[in-house]
Order: C-alpha cells, then sequence, then structure tokens
C-alpha cells in the first residue's frame, strides 16, 4: 500500500501538467505510423535532462501507456497498426471503420486499453516481487516452446484456410532470417547491402498492411469515389462502456495473456495482442463474426496490449535487466538522472519509483478519458474520399518506415513488401501470420540454437528442452492447440456437409 | 593565360582553406550511432555530446542518428561508404568490436577507412557469476572448467565483440576449454542469462555488472583490463590472479569520422572533442550513469586501433 502515499507526488502542479503532455504527446505520437512506443519514449528522453528524476519519469511513464494505446488509432482507422502489439487490433477494428463504426471500435479500444493497463500496473505494485522470480524462470527451452506455441495460433488466425496461414507464415519465417544472424553473425539471404541489418518490423508492418490497401483504393480509382461517401455513425460512450462488459469473457482472456505473456522478458509485447486474439476467438461462441468488425476482437487485442505495459517492466525495476526494447530505453532515462533500477531504485529512491508506478495508473485513466473525447472526431477520417485518403496514407508509410532508423532501405523494403502482399492477398492470403512469422521465427532460432548450445555442455539436448514442470506445460498447451484446431476444423467440415446435404 | 588560371586556382584553393577551418561548423553536426536507441552506446554518446552547442565547445549541437543492425554492422557499412565526408557526418566506435568484424570479413570497413578523433569511454570486461554461486574467484572457475572441459557454460553478448574476445583470452591464459554461449540479446540478455542461473558464469560489461552486482544480483570475479576499476576497487584484475590477459577485450568509444574528411575540419575536431568530453557537466553525468570513462585525444586513438588490430588479427586466426 507504500504506493498511496506517493500520489500527491501525481498531483503537483507541474508533475500533473508533465503527466497531461506525455499522455496527450503520446497519444499523437502512437498514432503516428513509424513511432514505436520505444522510439517515443527515446525521443522524449532528452526532454528529461533538465527535470527533477521523478518528473522525467513522469513523462516517460506517461508516454509509454499512452503511445501503446494510441497505436490502435492509426491501425483502427488507417490499418497501420503503430507497433507489432497493435497488429491484432486491425482484424476487427478496421473492418469496423470501414463499416462506419470507427467511434464504436476507438471507444472501445480505449477503455479496454484502460481497464487492461490498470490491471497490468497493479500487478506491477501489488506482486512484483513474485513477479520477477516468474519472468527469470524462462530460460531459452521455454522461450523456444512459447515461441512455437505461437506458431500454433499462425493457422488458425487466418478463418478462411488454415493451409494459406501456414503458408503465410512460413514466408514470414523465411523473411526473418534475412540479414546477419543475431547468435553467429553469419550472412543470410543478403541480396543488398540495405538487408545486411535483417527486415526492420516497423516497416514490414506498414508495407504489409497499408500498401495493400492503398493498392486496391488507387485500383478502384475514381468510379467509387461518390459512392463511398461513408455515413460515420455517431455512438455513445455509455454505450461503447456496457458493451465492453457485456464481452467480459474476451475482456479478462485479453487482460489475463496480456499480463502473464508481457511478464516475459524478450517475447512479451509483440505477440500479447495476437495470442490473445486468437484464444478470445477460440472461447467465443461467435467465433466465426471475428475479422467482420466483431467489438470482441478489438476487446481482447487492446486490453492485452495495454495489461502488458506494468509486467513488463517488472525485470527492469527488479532486477535492473530490462525485459523489452522500451525497457532498455526507460533504463536509460533512470541512469542519466543517476538511479540504478533494482533493489536500490525501491530501497533509496521509493519516492522515484512510486511516482513513476503511479503516473502510469493515473496516465492510464487520463488516457482514456482523452481518447474518448476525441474518438468521435478521429472517427470521420473514414468520411475522407478514398482518392484523398490513399495518397494520406501513402505518405504517411513513407514518412514512418524512413523514421524509424533514417534509412530509405527500410522504405524500399516497405514497398516491395507491401506490393508482394497486394498479389498474396489476391489468392487469399492475409497478412497477420506472416508477421506473427516475422516475429516467432527469430526468438525460436535464437532462442534453440542458445539452448542446444548450453544443452550440448550440460546435459544434452533430449532432457534440456523435454524436461522440467514449464517445459512439459508449454509442450501441452501446444499440442493442445494443435489438436483443438485440428477438431474444429474436422467439425467444422462435418457441419458444412450436414449444411449441403440439408440444401440439396 | 594558363597560367593566370593556375594561379587563381591556387589562390582560391589556399583561401578556402583556411576559410573552411575557420566557419567550420557553422550547421549542426550529426553523430551515427550503430546500436539502437537506449542502449549503452546511444546513452554515452548523448551525454558525451550534449555540450557540443556551446561556445567553448563547437559552438553548433551534434544530432544523434541511430542505424542499428547485426552487432554494429549496418552502420558502420554506411558511414564506411555511403556517409559524406564533409566534417558534419560524425560515427561513434566501438573498439574491438569494429576491427574483430573487419577481420572476421564481409563487411566494407577496416580501420583504414575511418579517421578516429577523440575517445571518450573504456568500458572493460568482466567476469560475473551468480549470487548464490559456488565461485569465488576466477581460480574457482578454472578449476571447475579444468574438471570438465567444455562443460563450463558461460554467457555473453555475441561473438566478434569485446565479451566473445575476453572468452578467448581466459581459454587461452588458463589453458581450458570453455563453452561461450553468445546471447542474441547483447548484454542485457547475457546479464539475464546468469542471473536466471540458465548459465553457470558470463562476460559481461564492467557497467552493467557492477549495477547488477549493487542490487545483489551477481557477484564479479575479475576484471579483463590492466588496471582494478575505480568503480570496483576490490575487484582484482585476470592479472593479479594468475592470468595473463590484456586489455584487448575492453570497450573503447569514442568519435571518428570517415575517410575523405577534409584534414583542417579532423584538425579542428580532435582539437576541440577532447575538451568537449572533459567538461563538468558530461562527466558528473557519466559518473552517476555508471560509465567509465577514459578520454584519448587522436594520436592516441591512431596508436590504439592500430595495436587492437595486431592483437584481434593473432587471436582471431585460430578461429
Amino acid at each position: 500500500m507504500e504506493f498511496i502515499g506517493y500520489f500527491d507526488e501525481v498531483f503537483q502542479p507541474i508533475s500533473f501538467m508533465l503527466l497531461l503532455i506525455g499522455t496527450i504527446g503520446g497519444l499523437i505520437l502512437g498514432a503516428t505510423p513509424g513511432l514505436s512506443p520505444t522510439m517515443a519514449v527515446a525521443l522524449l528522453i532528452p526532454f528529461t535532462f533538465q527535470l527533477e528524476p521523478a518528473q522525467g519519469l513522469i513523462l516517460l511513464g506517461a508516454a509509454y501507456t499512452s503511445t501503446v494505446a494510441g497505436g490502435a488509432v492509426s491501425a483502427i482507422l488507417l490499418k497501420i497498426p503503430g507497433a507489432p502489439a497493435n497488429i491484432a487490433t486491425t482484424l476487427d477494428g478496421h473492418t469496423m471503420a470501414t463499416q462506419g463504426r470507427g467511434a464504436e471500435a476507438l471507444q472501445l479500444s480505449f477503455i479496454s486499453s484502460a481497464i487492461g493497463g490498470v490491471f497490468g500496473v497493479m500487478l506491477l505494485i501489488f506482486l512484483t516481487p513474485a513477479l520477477s522470480k516468474w519472468a527469470l524462470a524462462f530460460g531459452p527451452s521455454h522461450l523456444f516452446w512459447l515461441a512455437i506455441l505461437g506458431v500454433t495460433v499462425i493457422g488458425t488466425l487466418d478463418s478462411n484456410s488454415v493451409v494459406k496461414g501456414l503458408l503465410s507464415g512460413c514466408i514470414g519465417m523465411w523473411l526473418a532470417t534475412i540479414g546477419f544472424d543475431d547468435i553467429m553473425g553469419a550472412q543470410r539471404f543478403i541480396f543488398h547491402p540495405e538487408l545486411s541489418g535483417g527486415i526492420n518490423i516497423i516497416p514490414a508492418l506498414i508495407g504489409l498492411f497499408a500498401i495493400p490497401q492503398v493498392l486496391t483504393m488507387f485500383a478502384q480509382g475514381r468510379k467509387a469515389a461518390d459512392a463511398e461517401v461513408l455515413k460515420v455513425q455517431r455512438h455513445p460512450i455509455g454505450a461503447a462502456i456496457r458493451e465492453t462488459f457485456r464481452r467480459s469473457r474476451s475482456l479478462t482472456i485479453g487482460t489475463g495473456i496480456g499480463a502473464f505473456i508481457g511478464l516475459i522478458p524478450g517475447v512479451g509485447g509483440q505477440i500479447a495482442g495476437l495470442v490473445a486474439y486468437d484464444q478470445a476467438k477460440k472461447f467465443s461462441p461467435d467465433r466465426k463474426k471475428f475479422g467482420t468488425g466483431h467489438s470482441e476482437g478489438v476487446i481482447a487485442a487492446e486490453s492485452a496490449n495495454n495489461a502488458m505495459v506494468g509486467p513488463s517492466l517488472v525485470p527492469l525495476l527488479t532486477l535492473s535487466v530490462p525485459g523489452s526494447p522500451t525497457a532498455a530505453v526507460l533504463l536509460g532515462g533512470l541512469l542519466i538522472h543517476g538511479i540504478f533500477p533494482g533493489s536500490d531504485l525501491f530501497d533509496n529512491h521509493p519516492d522515484v519509483a512510486w511516482t513513476f508506478i503511479n503516473s502510469m495508473l493515473i496516465g492510464q485513466i487520463l488516457m482514456c478519458i482523452f481518447g474518448l473525447y476525441v474518438a468521435g472526431f478521429a472517427a470521420r477520417v473514414a468520411q475522407v474520399p478514398q482518392s484523398v485518403m490513399a495518397a494520406i496514407v501513402l505518405g504517411l508509410a513513407v514518412f514512418g518506415s524512413y523514421s524509424v532508423q533514417n534509412s530509405m532501405g527500410d522504405v524500399y523494403v516497405m514497398a516491395a513488401l507491401g506490393v508482394g502482399m497486394y498479389f498474396l492477398e489476391r489468392f487469399g492470403f492475409v497478412a497477420a501470420p506472416l508477421v506473427l512469422g516475422l516475429i516467432l521465427g527469430p526468438i525460436a532460432e535464437a532462442n534453440f540454437i542458445q539452448g542446444a548450445m548450453i544443452a550440448d555442455a550440460t546435459t544434452g539436448r533430449l532432457p534440456y528442452f523435454f524436461s522440467g514442470m514449464l517445459n512439459l506445460t508449454l509442450i501441452f498447451i501446444v499440442v493442445a492447440s494443435v489438436v483443438y484446431s485440428v477438431w474444429m476444423e474436422i467439425r467444422q467440415r462435418k457441419l458444412d456437409r450436414k449444411d449441403k446435404e440439408a440444401h440439396a | 593565360m594558363r597560367k593566370l588560371l593556375t594561379g587563381v586556382a591556387t589562390a582560391l584553393a589556399l583561401a578556402a582553406a583556411p576559410a573552411v577551418a575557420q566557419d567550420y561548423p557553422e550547421r549542426p553536426l550529426m553523430l551515427m550511432v550503430s546500436y539502437g536507441a537506449g542502449g549503452a552506446t546511444d546513452f554515452q554518446a548523448r551525454i558525451a555530446t550534449m555540450t557540443a552547442g556551446n561556445e567553448d565547445a563547437l559552438g553548433q549541437p551534434i544530432a544523434i542518428v541511430n542505424k542499428p543492425g547485426a552487432g554494429g554492422r549496418v552502420g558502420w557499412n554506411w558511414l564506411a561508404t555511403q556517409a559524406e565526408a564533409d566534417g558534419y557526418t560524425l560515427g561513434a566506435y566501438n573498439v574491438p568490436h569494429f576491427i574483430a568484424q573487419s577481420i572476421e570479413g564481409g563487411v566494407e570497413y577496416s580501420i583504414d577507412s575511418f579517421e578516429p578523433i577523440a575517445n571518450w569511454g573504456a568500458d572493460p570486461a568482466v567476469f560475473v557469476v551468480g549470487a548464490d554461486s559456488d565461485f569465488n574467484s576466477m581460480a574457482d572457475v578454472v578449476a571447475y572448467a579444468k574438471e570438465n572441459p567444455g562443460k563450463l557454460t558461460f554467457s555473453g553478448a555475441g561473438l566478434f565483440v569485446g565479451h566473445h574476445i575476453a572468452a578467448l583470452q581466459l581459454e587461452q591464459a588458463a589453458g581450458v576449454k570453455l563453452a561461450y554461449i553468445p546471447n542474441n540479446k547483447g548484454g542485457a540478455g547475457a546479464m539475464k542469462a546468469v542471473i536466471a542461473g540458465e548459465v553457470l558464469g558470463g562476460v559481461n560489461n564492467l557497467s552493467d555488472a557492477f549495477r547488477a552486482a549493487a542490487a545483489g544480483n551477481v557477484k564479479i570475479l575479475g576484471v579483463f583490463d590492466l588496471e582494478r576499476s575505480s568503480f570496483l576497487p576490490d575487484v582484482p584484475t585476470m592479472v593479479e590472479q594468475g592470468y595473463d590477459i590484456d586489455n584487448a577485450s575492453v570497450n573503447f568509444r569514442g568519435v571518428m569520422v570517415p575517410k575523405g574528411t577534409p584534414q583542417e575540419v579532423i584538425d579542428k575536431l580532435a582539437a576541440t572533442v577532447p575538451a568537449m568530453f572533459e567538461s563538468k557537466q558530461v562527466q558528473s553525468k557519466m559518473e552517476a550513469g555508471g560509465s567509465p570513462m577514459k578520454i584519448m585525444g587522436r594520436d592516441e586513438v591512431i596508436e590504439m586501433w592500430k595495436a587492437r588490430q595486431a592483437t584481434l588479427e593473432k587471436l582471431l586466426a585460430g578461429l
């Protein structure tokens, strides 16, 4: 309960102003394609040089929380996920926006973000010591199985065809091998020097999601211009709140999975949204509606990616080990003020530690209020004529890809992947499994190699990967996930056949 | 006529040359960091250059531009082949990383592609074990490795970086076979592997290990440097513990420019940049962040690069 005593720190005039600036600025930065939470926080660090440590961290904490949620704005309205965390949001969120239900989608996303986020920060406040042990429990073999568990999701993410989903996943995994490999430094598929760093995930996301859509808009040309003016439905906030709680199953699944996966160093943030989306779909009686603008999809994905924010900082704050790229940037922000995370932080600078954590808590709520306020206006983006919209999205896509590491190479990668994806979509492939392959490939590979090296020097590979409670549990979930998918597929086919027979 | 033209050209060249040095720099400069934002190199580069805009320094700010990827190879390739050598594009170097990579091959740079300006930091590698480990000195570690050849697992930030060099030196000096496990998440990932007990020990940066030890998560058993560190006065060097290991693995960080940058610019930078690193503001921020400083002028760095090239060629020849 120590944290309550430090709340007045957050409500000091200057601190609260910084909190507001961080939240609103974070939402805007997060909504800008290409600016991932990591980059947004890195951009803000120089501003903290002049501030007190606690004030600087308020700014960074608020920005971190709200950029993650802000990513949903571009995911829903433009179909450009701001960060890997928002991929799952595009699946139902953007569909809703094209149906004129953008305001509803944004409201749902902000409310579920806030609920997931507050839960995540609460975990950080009350369970940090226990959670830090849990975060360390995941060694190379466990991370390998966890990545494999993610791979089992690939097949079911695409509702149309398991085979095409798996094939897209394989393409993604192949793309992930391009460049110098992380561990051995071997060069793979470097067709051009610009590719030596591998395919950066942010330009890939922008290309795979935004470009096919831009090309489709251009292909439709002017003829559809007047027919396409969408009526943006107004949506009362109260209805959105009721809807969120009516879908409490998805909200619980999203929050729980987000908090659980967010804790695991190195994996968390990127796949939390997608795994939560997939699980919510498997457990939902309306699973067929997922992907067609179903509210549960948005709720699960967004509650998951904000629930991960709090737990993802546990390894940093307790062990001084940054568990995610954003945490690494926050570490720099702490060090610059001479504060070492770890026991030093909570023992000698409790004011800084708790003010930081409290600011994330208040930040979640402010983010939600501000987000709900602008949701109605923001949704009118859908009214912009398609030809204009295509040009704007294309401009943002180029800008976003370039800004990641100031490299034209990334822009070419974005364009090439985007054009490739446009044609793949013609053949019924979808982008989400491909991106999941791109994210999971390196995690599975690097952890397998590391695990194998450790195993070879010690117990041997078989016992290393197949013994221990955690390994066996993960393997069991992998098997269960595969069996469940196969069973569902078979049942579906039977139903389809019966349908046909009934009609015949 | 021809004489006149040559005369004019010479006069112009003469007039232009000092002008470059006098007016330089007339716009902000850019420092390329080949690691991501928030990493140790990026963090230190930002502090080291924070006073560049002051009148007594360069009078123009230095902007940090990150070009991460492939262990720094992407950024250094860019600096060697694509960056403009106009004096406004600087780069941060990490020795021994870029020299070891150039010896390993597959990159477009070597020490001849760059001109060093000044060195700001030196982060030695240290040997760490978990806080509850049975090892209490390097002798314990080596004794275990002698009894179990090839079974002593220890982590480090990757291949062909300072940690890997330190690992190779330890194997050679102690005459044992070890199992070096390169981590794909850099120093932070390697440290996590030690704290979580995935490996028996690890080579890591002194600055990060110092923090982890202060938090009570690891023990530091030895420093891969010629002298003890002021941050860790109680931890003996490898030489003190009987292993003939020099400072070849120490991670030196500093500023360089691409080859072809005008000599006047190099001279001007070489004269002002070390003084910039010595400013009180920079020193106190570096100290607060637990980043050991070592300021060296251009001539010293040229010597250091050459010495590293020779040592590393010998060390890596056996791989």
